[in-house]
């Protein structure tokens, strides 16, 4: 039975996603660079779902700094920015758990789909939202 | 004299390839047999539960989910309920529903995640690889009803976070049918093979007077013939009306006889009771609210206002998990929190398992209790700068004393226990 299922998968596409590329690149990094200057093709990620609790997207005019993110979230992700009274996010601690979206009594805060948030500076501005 | 001389000792770990957690093994071997094992965890122990006491509920909420990946479910459902019954929060049966649809789920794909660990330690790759190709599929169904594959984030005090939508059913009865289709393959593949019964019979024998006396929890000592598991005996959620069973090796018609092989059996075959539980669970879950507390800040204040303690358990897929808590009014944080991972229960089941065995049996062996070091480990002793050991007695000591304490802080703020 396990045979007759390995050998039909030489017949099948393998169920893998070959992101970013079909083969990897020697540099990522100069990949992605290619791919920005439009002479490469990047494979796309596995599509998510419509829920997906990604990047948290925060709306700065919404906002109305009553602080009930900060006093929820687990990873100590928010800061307050007192003189505006606004937040700032740093998203290289984020868990993800969306109960600051879950909290904020007025919508500012909502789950993106963005994902690929690797970076090498986690101060960087893909990794702060403000 | 020279009987002692025959007997080597052999360290594993702490850091061990072999091994995927840090925990050290001290094997007495003669020759390619072991003839006894001393076991020293507390290498990978975090100071959550110390972490807790400083956050509030919510925030300790999504710590208890950290304390392991694979039973991120587990530990949030067992803490939800522990306070619960301490702020006496009643849940909505359609909650209730859902958390059991979400565990099961997680119990599905930790089986095969087991599975699969199996099939690597036994040196069947291409098993592993099979096992977590179609592990995917529940994967896929967590991350489309939770938005997350692990760390769902999904129970909340008095609910849960999100629903199950109506264009969402279709999907979790396809995966439900697909896996249906997949059991009998899998079955076939582990349990009717002839070299993975050779690795596996015989292989960690856990005799049931052993399990119990050692007080073995889930997959291990169901294993061993022991019909025990706390969806049965101690029903929770919805679980006593969905009338749930230990499995046993019996149900795949086969005397138990402890070994690795029956612990195949007992996780390939939950693969399959989980199926039915979460069909059940989507047809028969009643509608209406999800939570009890719809918004935040009122769940906060009411937190905040609760007092007394409580107890959670539930089912991991691993055996019990227990949480006590204990809320004080006035405070957000919890002033006790203390956890109990199923691999604590388990872990004295290897000394007997691995008697008598050979060495090239360790992997599996250590395999089949589907260790988690870092979701137990609650201490790690230090004394002068090195690690130490502490006897019954004298933890005895130090317990009693620290009752004494505990109670005199009581009776100094007033209140009595
Ligand atoms: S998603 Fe969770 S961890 Fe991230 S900012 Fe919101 S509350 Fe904090
Ligand atoms: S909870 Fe919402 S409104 Fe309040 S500070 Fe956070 S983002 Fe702003």
């Amino acid at each position: 039975m396990i045979l007759k299922t390995l050998f039909s998968q030489l017949l099948t596409r393998p169920p893998t996603n070959r992101f970013p590329a079909k083969y990897m690149p020697k540099s990522v990094l100069g990949f992605l660079g290619r791919v920005k200057e439009g002479k490469a093709e990047l494979v796309p990620p596995v599509p998510v779902p419509p829920r997906f609790r990604g990047k948290i997207a925060y709306s700065r005019e919404k906002c109305i700094g009553c602080q009930l993110c900060i006093r929820v979230c687990p990873a100590k992700v928010i800061e307050f920015l007192p003189e505006v009274k606004k937040i700032r996010m740093h998203v290289a601690r984020c868990t993800f758990c969306a109960q600051c979206v879950d909290a904020c009594p007025v919508g500012a805060l909502s789950e993106s789909p963005e994902f690929l948030l690797s970076d090498t500076d986690r101060r960087s501005p893909a990794l702060t939202v403000e | 004299m020279a009987e002692a001389q025959k007997v080597y000792e052999i360290p594993i770990g702490p850091i061990h390839p072999a091994l995927k957690e840090p925990i050290r093994f001290t094997f007495q071997v003669e020759g390619e047999r072991i003839r006894g094992v001393d076991v020293r965890p507390g290498f990978a122990h975090r100071g959550i539960e110390f972490m807790g006491l400083k956050r509030n509920l919510i925030q300790v909420l999504y710590l208890s989910e950290r304390i392991c990946g694979i039973c991120s479910i587990s530990h949030p459902i067992a803490i939800t309920l522990a306070v619960e019954r301490a702020a006496g929060i009643e849940v909505p049966p359609r909650a209730q529903y859902l958390r059991v649809i979400f565990s099961e789920l997680e119990r599905i794909h930790s089986h095969l995640l087991w599975a699969g660990v199996a099939a690597h330690e036994l040196g069947f790759d291409t098993l592993l690889h099979l096992t977590w190709k179609v592990r995917e599929e529940v994967l896929d169904v967590l991350e489309e009803l939770s938005g997350n594959r692990i760390d769902y984030s999904i129970p909340i005090y008095g609910g849960v976070r999100r629903d199950i939508a109506p264009e969402q059913y279709p999907k979790v009865e396809a995966m439900i049918r697909h896996y249906r289709g997949l059991l009998e393959e899998l079955l076939d593949a582990f349990l009717r093979d002839p070299s993975v019964a050779a690795r596996t019979r015989g292989v960690g024998v856990l005799t049931a007077e052993e399990a119990d006396s050692l007080c073995a929890v889930g997959p291990t000592a169901r294993a061993s013939g022991l019909a025990k598991d706390v969806r049965q005996d101690r029903p929770y959620l919805v679980y006593g009306e969905l009338g749930v069973r230990a499995i046993t090796p019996r149900d795949w018609g086969l005397e138990p006889r402890g070994d690795v092989y029956d612990k195949a059996v007992v996780r390939l075959l939950e693969i399959g009771q989980s199926l039915d539980l979460i069909e059940k669970c989507l047809h028969e879950m009643p509608d209406g609210e999800i939570t009890a507390f719809p918004k935040i800040p009122a769940l906060l204040a009411f937190l905040k206002k609760a007092e007394g303690e409580g107890l959670g358990w539930h089912e991991a897929p691993r055996g019990e998990v227990i949480h006590y808590i204990r809320l004080e009014a006035g405070v957000e944080e919890p002033v006790a929190w203390k956890v109990k991972a199923p691999t604590y229960s388990n872990l004295m089941s290897w000394v007997p398992m691995f008697r008598d065995q050979e060495v090239a049996d360790i992997p599996i062996i250590a395999a089949s209790i589907d260790p988690c070091m870092c979701c137990m480990d609650r201490v790690h002793v230090v004394q002068d700068g090195s690690p130490s050991t502490l006897l019954k007695e004298e933890l005895l000591r130090l317990s009693r004393a620290k009752t004494e304490r505990v109670l005199q802080g009581l009776s100094r703020v007033g209140g009595g226990a």
